[in-house]
């Protein structure tokens, strides 16, 4: 299956999927050490974001949490690509600064994705292969 | 947590509507594709992503840059290392945010050598970039014509983009620390927002029923921003004309205790577009409310008194200077402004600091780890009142510049 999307940062990437139907704070949602989700309020609590195609509906909270997924990216923690409903901010520069393909603009269905199937990120041709 | 990085307060993504993408020059896609180097693409990717969030057309060249994400408190390491990855020179120009320290004096602060080797990395690496290091809130007090009516700007720290855009008349967002570096190093920033008339539009009449002076316009904008949170208030006030100093008080404690970024004041500030009708809105505010603030956050118990947020202009250092004057204070009393300010008044502040108070550059107790060792501190300021529970656990007190300074000196 093959979805359109809109590029917010460059690249291509594949992983297994990692889905929620939650917004992520990356400031004190996840570790910086360990790319696990830390907050028991969370969805995806207790899961590790590393080399995972991260599926969520976009991000929220500090606009610290650009410079969190940075450093996820320098230990070599980040995901391998992010998926969003609608970008904002602070993942879209995130994503950026840390040379992680981010695309948005796709359908709420992409939330329905079982988590651990294979997806491939491609954000300079636009589009999503599951 | 989170000072001067809060990109702006306002969701300009207009719902429903057919989602743009951004025109892009031949230089700009060129930049946009990496035909300039890796630097240069980063950026230019930043501006084209917010262009697309918030709706942009195209990309407008602006004149000034003032670039949040300098303390260490608020960056950390993540920061540093993003930071001092980057190459390439800015084209604007381009000035800092306070830093946690003040950058020659940080030892009589109270802070540590860790933390001070880090924040000394920060300036270092800006400063490899081509930023100025002057380390401010209030840019417009140290350089004339950085920022005019109508011009646009990329400014990151919220009391500066309220001036900016109330005060002087010019168009900012409130910039992250990416993205006012990303237009510091490219020289445009993506129009949407405040940039556009449409967005600058009165929400709020505020009708203020009584005269006011000093800290009470501080006590104004911390009530007021927390009723009219992300919305342009139109004041209309009682009394004599509010002085430069008041109007930067005023913005700076409804930019901490709501996300305003823009403001009007009947026959002060510049005027609203020609677009704008009557606001849906009304406030009735008097003496009450702004006394209640007062009573709410009482001056008593402080352990220590600090002035200066935003920064401290000239006129305001007379002022203490004049109330300091050959007397002793009993308390920490610290006196926050810009290092040129400073520089430029060695007297007032030889006078300040003979009463045992200290004038500290380039810092302020908001973004200062040095605070967080008092359980209490008062302050002639709305914008402190807002954040010092929450950023560094401390308790706040307000009063006048007056009051702040009998405090100090064992008077209160």
């Amino acid at each position: 299956m093959e979805i359109k999307c809109h590029r917010v940062a460059c690249g291509f990437a594949s992983g297994p999927a990692l889905v929620t139907r939650e917004a992520i704070s990356f400031l004190g949602n996840v570790d910086a050490r360990t790319a696990i989700v830390v907050d028991p309020a969370h969805e995806l609590f207790g899961q590790c974001i590393a080399g995972k195609v991260l599926i969520f509906p976009g991000g929220k909270g500090s606009t610290v949490g650009s410079y969190v997924i940075y450093q996820l990216k320098k230990r070599g923690l980040a995901p391998s690509a992010m998926i969003n409903i609608r970008s904002e901010p602070i993942v879209a520069v995130g994503a950026i600064i840390s040379g992680i393909p981010l695309v948005d603009r796709v359908g709420e269905e992409i939330l329905q994705i079982e988590s651990g199937r294979a997806v491939m990120v491609d954000a300079d041709g636009e589009r999503i292969v599951v | 947590m989170l000072l001067c990085n809060a990109v702006a307060g306002k969701e300009f993504i207009a719902r429903g509507r057919k989602p743009l993408i951004m025109y892009l020059s031949r230089e700009e896609e060129a930049i946009y594709q990496g035909e300039r180097g890796e630097t240069p693409r980063r950026m230019m990717e930043i501006l084209v992503a917010l262009g697309d969030i918030y709706g942009a057309e195209k990309l407008v060249a602006v004149k000034s840059v003032q670039i949040a994400g300098v303390s260490y408190k608020n960056i950390g390491e993540a920061g540093l290392e993003w930071i001092s990855d980057l190459q390439g020179q800015v084209v604007v120009p381009s000035i800092l945010n306070p830093a946690g320290m003040d950058l020659c004096r940080w030892q009589e602060m109270g802070v540590g050598e860790d933390f001070a080797q880090k924040q000394q990395q920060i300036i270092e690496a800006y400063r490899k970039l081509g930023v100025i290091i002057d380390c401010t809130c209030t840019p417009y007090q140290i350089y004339e014509g950085i920022a005019g009516l109508g011009d646009h700007l990329a400014w990151s720290e919220s009391s500066a983009v309220s001036y900016a855009n109330s005060v002087i008349g010019a168009r900012t967002n409130r910039e992250g620390g990416p993205s006012a570096l990303a237009a510091a190093l490219v020289g445009k920033t993506a129009l949407y927002g405040y940039h556009l008339d449409e967005n600058r539009l009165p929400t709020h009449l505020v009708e203020v029923e009584a005269e006011l002076q000093g800290s009470d316009y501080g006590a104004l904008g911390f009530l007021v921003g927390r009723i009219v949170k992300d919305g342009v208030p139109f004041f209309r006030l009682q009394g004599p004309r509010p002085s430069a100093d008041e109007l930067k008080a005023l913005g700076a404690a409804m930019a901490a205790s709501g996300s305003v970024a823009l403001y009007y004041v009947k026959e002060v500030t510049p005027r609203p577009p020609p677009s704008a009708g009557q606001p849906e809105e009304t406030l009735n505010l008097g003496r009450k409310d702004i006394d209640e603030v007062y009573a709410q956050y009482p001056a008593g118990g402080a352990e220590a008194v600090a002035l200066g947020c935003p920064h401290c202009s000239m006129e305001e250092l007379v002022k203490i200077a004049g109330l300091l004057q050959g007397r002793k204070v009993q308390k920490e009393l610290w006196i926050c402004t810009a290092r040129k300010i400073a520089q430029a008044n060695p007297h007032l502040v030889a006078v300040i600091e003979e009463s045992g108070a200290r004038v500290f550059c380039d810092t302020c107790m908001v973004v200062s780890p040095a605070t967080e060792r008092f359980a209490r501190m008062l302050t002639s300021s709305g914008k402190a009142l807002a954040y010092l529970p929450g950023l560094a656990g401390v308790g706040a007190g307000l009063g006048s510049l007056e009051d702040c300074i009998d405090a100090a000196l064992g008077r209160g």
